[in-house]
């Protein structure tokens, strides 16, 4: 479905990704894993549009996206999360995930209609199936670190994505706030049929989670391959064992 | 739920009787006092549709009187010069004056917030150097004075319906596009735009539509100064004005929909009254500025709703306790 091709990018000197390679197929959850400045993030900015690769190619189901902007590539069907939770903090839960559904719709430069009876039922379905409809009126600025995380996953969906890229989706949660993100995105994935591809500094989620894992290193990938053999590759145990 | 939609009523009854109330002021105000209103009518819809971009859209339209200034431009040139119908010249000023805006926006909204203004002013002070220098057109520094004005909208009293009516169906217009998709859209793209593409929203597209949208709105106030005044001048779209138009959006309250007619109204009223007594009015507008940013940093409506609706629950509380 995804398939990154020897993708580099600079910034002036420095090599933020440095050959990055990356196979994702329909239904799998692919982790990305590396450590700090491995270029994870940069990689995700790259597929999603925020950033422009200086060489190489990102193909998703045959398309080059490299040249596209962010917005028309999430057309295309690749929605995603932010590491810092990034939301729209004076409008309400419900607006929150509307715009985004509004967005996928077609709806959002609709003038003369109340967008007050547009696209419910979509938006509380969404809602629902993450828990936060009980919350669908609170200012999302006010929701607790936990809430907003999901919220972010929340209006990631209102897009109905085929494909979801989560960056570091439990960074700064408890060990139960983590727990209970994990089983909704494992839960999205088999419920939905999404394909995920998400970036982690918990190992013990990656190697639960993961169907696949892909390891970087200095903006390079090393492996990727089921986490059994990522697990017992000579260069992960040596680049993991020789950074710590 | 239940309490927001007795505001929303509450809020629609009193807008009504805020309408009536101006209905009946010619047959009890003197003719000064209707002029007077007029001109906040007009300024009020020229301030809307400026917080419409920078209160809804964080858009830094630095340079917004030049749309008003061209609306007002092309309505008065083809009045005074030319033996179109009047009712054309009227509808040519808004349209006009969104032509600019999409000309001039599409070259903005490739920057960001400062950027953004800055280029604004710069291509906006352009139309204003052409209005000041093309004399045989324009008549540049002096304008143009006694433009003829249909007779059915001419005269004090006929003068003031047609702008209290238009004025009143733009900001219902206003209010049901702040409604719409779009408008939530909009509001989305001022706290987030990053995240707005990340959701698949072309946010430079949206930014324009809502530049052109406001432009016709700024249009229409420009037309309905030419009904007014019967007059056009350069001053009407130098850059002076379009902060006066600012402050008026400060001052009433960015976030809430009616604060840019407060402002307005308060800038008219300062303008006229205090000016009269001494031409150093924006002595006074200083300091009552001063006072609001420490005091009411959101503006005179921003505070006013949200003390009220303190004084409500606390009032419904008390009831309850009864």
């Amino acid at each position: 479905m995804l398939r990154v091709e020897n993708l580099h990018k600079a910034f002036d000197d420095f090599k933020a990704v440095n050959g990055a390679n990356l196979r994702v197929d329909r239904g799998d959850l692919v982790a990305v894993i590396g450590p700090n400045g491995a270029g994870k993030t940069t990689l995700f900015n790259l597929i999603t549009g925020h950033l422009k690769p200086s060489q190489g190619k990102i193909l998703f189901k045959g398309e080059d996206l490299s040249r596209l902007p962010a917005h028309a590539i999430c057309r295309r069907g690749i929605a995603r999360s932010f590491q810092i939770a990034n939301i729209f903090p004076r409008l309400t839960v419900f607006r929150n995930v509307q715009v985004s559904v509004l967005s996928q719709k077609n709806l959002s430069k609709t003038l003369f209609r109340p967008a007050q009876s547009l696209m419910v039922e979509e938006t509380e379905r969404i809602l629902k199936s993450v828990g936060l409809i009980e919350k669908k009126l609170d200012v999302a600025g006010s929701l607790s670190h936990g809430d907003k995380r999901t919220l972010e996953i929340a209006i990631a969906l209102g897009n109905e994505p085929e494909m979801l890229i989560l960056d570091e989706p439990t960074a700064g949660m408890s060990p139960d706030e983590t727990a209970a993100a994990m089983s909704l995105v494992t839960r999205l994935a088999r419920e939905q049929g999404l394909t995920i591809l998400f970036c982690e500094h918990d190992m013990d989620v990656v190697f639960n989670v993961a169907t696949s894992i892909m390891v970087m290193q200095h903006g390079q990938t090393i492996i990727q391959g089921t986490p059994t053999a990522v697990r017992e590759d000579p260069t992960v145990q040596e680049a993991y064992l020789g950074e710590a | 739920m239940e309490k927001k939609l007795n505001f929303a009523r509450s809020g629609f009854l009193w807008s009504a009787m805020l309408f009536l109330v101006l209905l009946l002021v010619p047959f009890f105000a003197a003719r000064f006092y209707v002029y007077i209103l007029g001109l906040i009518f007009a300024r009020a819809l020229l301030a809307m549709s400026l917080n419409l971009l920078v209160g809804h859209g964080g858009i830094y339209q630095f340079h917004h009187a030049v749309f008003y200034g061209v609306g007002a431009y092309t309505a008065g040139l083809i009045l005074a010069k030319t033996p179109l119908p009047a009712g054309m010249a009227l509808l040519a000023g808004p349209l006009m004056a969104a032509v600019a805006g999409l000309i001039i926006g599409l070259f903005c909204v490739r920057l960001n917030k400062l950027y953004f203004g800055m280029l604004q002013i710069s291509l906006g002070s352009l139309v204003w150097i052409i209005a000041l220098r093309w004399y045989s057109l324009t008549a540049g520094d002096d304008g143009i004075h006694g433009i003829p004005v249909p007779d059915v909208i001419s005269g004090a009293t006929p003068t003031y319906y047609f702008l209290l009516f238009v004025a009143a169906a733009c900001l219902v217009v206003m209010y049901l596009i702040l409604k719409s998709p779009f408008g939530v859209t909009l509001r989305a793209i001022r706290d987030n735009p990053q995240r707005c593409e990340a959701v698949g929203i072309n946010v430079r597209r949206h930014q324009l539509l809502a530049i052109v949208i406001a432009s016709f709105f700024a249009g229409v106030a420009g037309v309905l100064y030419v009904v007014l005044e019967g007059s056009i001048f350069p001053d009407m779209l130098f850059w002076v004005l379009s902060l006066e138009i600012f402050i008026m959006c400060l001052l009433g309250g960015w976030f809430t929909f009616f604060g840019p007619v407060v402002g307005a109204a308060i800038m008219v009223f300062l303008q006229t009254f205090v000016g009269s007594y001494t031409e150093y009015w924006t002595f006074v507008l200083g300091i009552v500025l001063i006072l609001l940013i420490f005091f009411l940093p959101e503006g005179i409506m921003g505070i006013n709703f949200r003390e009220w609706a303190r004084i409500r629950s606390r009032r419904a509380s008390a009831q309850a306790a009864d």
